[in-house]
């Protein structure tokens, strides 16, 4: 079971140096990061503008009309592959206790991040801007 | 039971020793409820639900470039009753889990603010609430809107 600090109710820092250690820093830094690009990301397409206009072409002509827009995007999606993913695996350390099975968890967890991190690149890349030749 | 100011001011070392200290200290703050036990459940339990929303959200987001035509009509329930209610619960997961998130960083990163842990806890319910329900308002504005107009109120 992982330690759970009475102080913050956050996972204790492990102790010692290196990888452990830098995940949970990781796990924080992306966490501020995801304060805002994700919490800003909602209010926009919820509060801004709502859901009975996203259509394909809304996306395309209006929200990633502009690189700064696909480049916010972008990171956010980094942040939350790390962040999303990096917290899975607790989780699943914490639950899934035989090795064949943990191994095999594990192993279907990072091949869907690296799925997801292909897709939404390839969507916020490949997507024509407006007025671009196609 | 001190408030865990006046704890602090009886044991400055906790607040600023070394780990044997901090373990201490934890031990004594843990006595001040059990919050802490439903903030680490909650915060697991949105952070999955969000991952899982997350890996949805990153496939019908590829099929704005990939299939317009699917991405439209899994649009159209997203902006559906059903949907809305849904992206309600999905919004206060998200601003729980990241108030929570900050809460935890702040005190892990910044060990001297556990002096104010219980004002950071009613803090963040106060943000959950004033944003939350302005919020959840205006996504389910298509369902209350039409009832305040038939009444002839908007
Ligand atoms: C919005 C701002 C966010 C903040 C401030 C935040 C903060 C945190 C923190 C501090 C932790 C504890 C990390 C640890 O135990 O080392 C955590 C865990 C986690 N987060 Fe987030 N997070 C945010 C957004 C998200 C999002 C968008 C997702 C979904 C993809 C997510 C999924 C998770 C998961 C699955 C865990 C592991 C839960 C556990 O160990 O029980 N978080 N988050």
């Amino acid at each position: 079971m992982i330690r759970v600090s009475p102080r913050s109710s956050g996972r204790v820092r492990p102790s010692g140096s290196g990888l452990e250690v830098a995940v949970w820093y990781v796990m924080r830094l992306t966490g501020v990061g995801l304060f805002v690009l994700a919490l800003a990301h909602f209010s926009i397409l919820h509060f801004v503008f709502d859901p009975a206009e996203q259509t394909a072409e809304f996306i395309a002509t209006q929200r990633w009309n502009q690189l700064i827009w696909r480049a916010l995007d972008w990171l956010l999606l980094m942040m939350v592959l790390f962040h999303g993913f990096l917290g899975m695996r607790i989780v699943v350390v914490d639950y899934v206790r035989g090795g064949t099975a943990r191994l095999l968890t594990l192993s279907f967890l990072y091949m869907l991040a690296v799925l997801l991190f292909v897709l939404g690149t390839v969507v916020i890349v490949t997507l024509p801007m407006p007025g671009s030749a196609r | 039971m001190p408030s865990a100011p006046a704890l602090l001011q009886r044991f400055p070392r906790l607040a600023s020793g070394g780990d044997a200290h901090r373990e201490v200290l934890m031990n004594v703050l843990r006595y001040r409820g059990r919050e802490g036990m439903v903030a680490w459940a909650f915060h697991r339990i949105s952070g999955v639900g969000i991952f899982l929303f997350v890996v949805l959200h990153v496939i019908d987001i590829y099929l704005v470039g990939g299939d317009p035509r699917a991405y439209n009509e899994l649009l159209a329930f997203y902006a559906s009753v059903p949907g809305r209610f849904l992206e309600v619960l999905l919004g206060a997961a998200l601003l729980y889990h990241a108030l929570n998130g900050m809460r935890i960083i702040i005190i892990d990163l910044w060990p001297t603010m556990t002096a104010y842990h219980r004002q950071i806890w009613w803090a963040s319910w106060v943000i959950f609430v004033a944003v939350g329900v302005p919020g959840a308002a205006i996504i389910l504005r298509p369902i209350w809107l039409p009832i305040l107009r038939g009444i002839g109120v908007a």
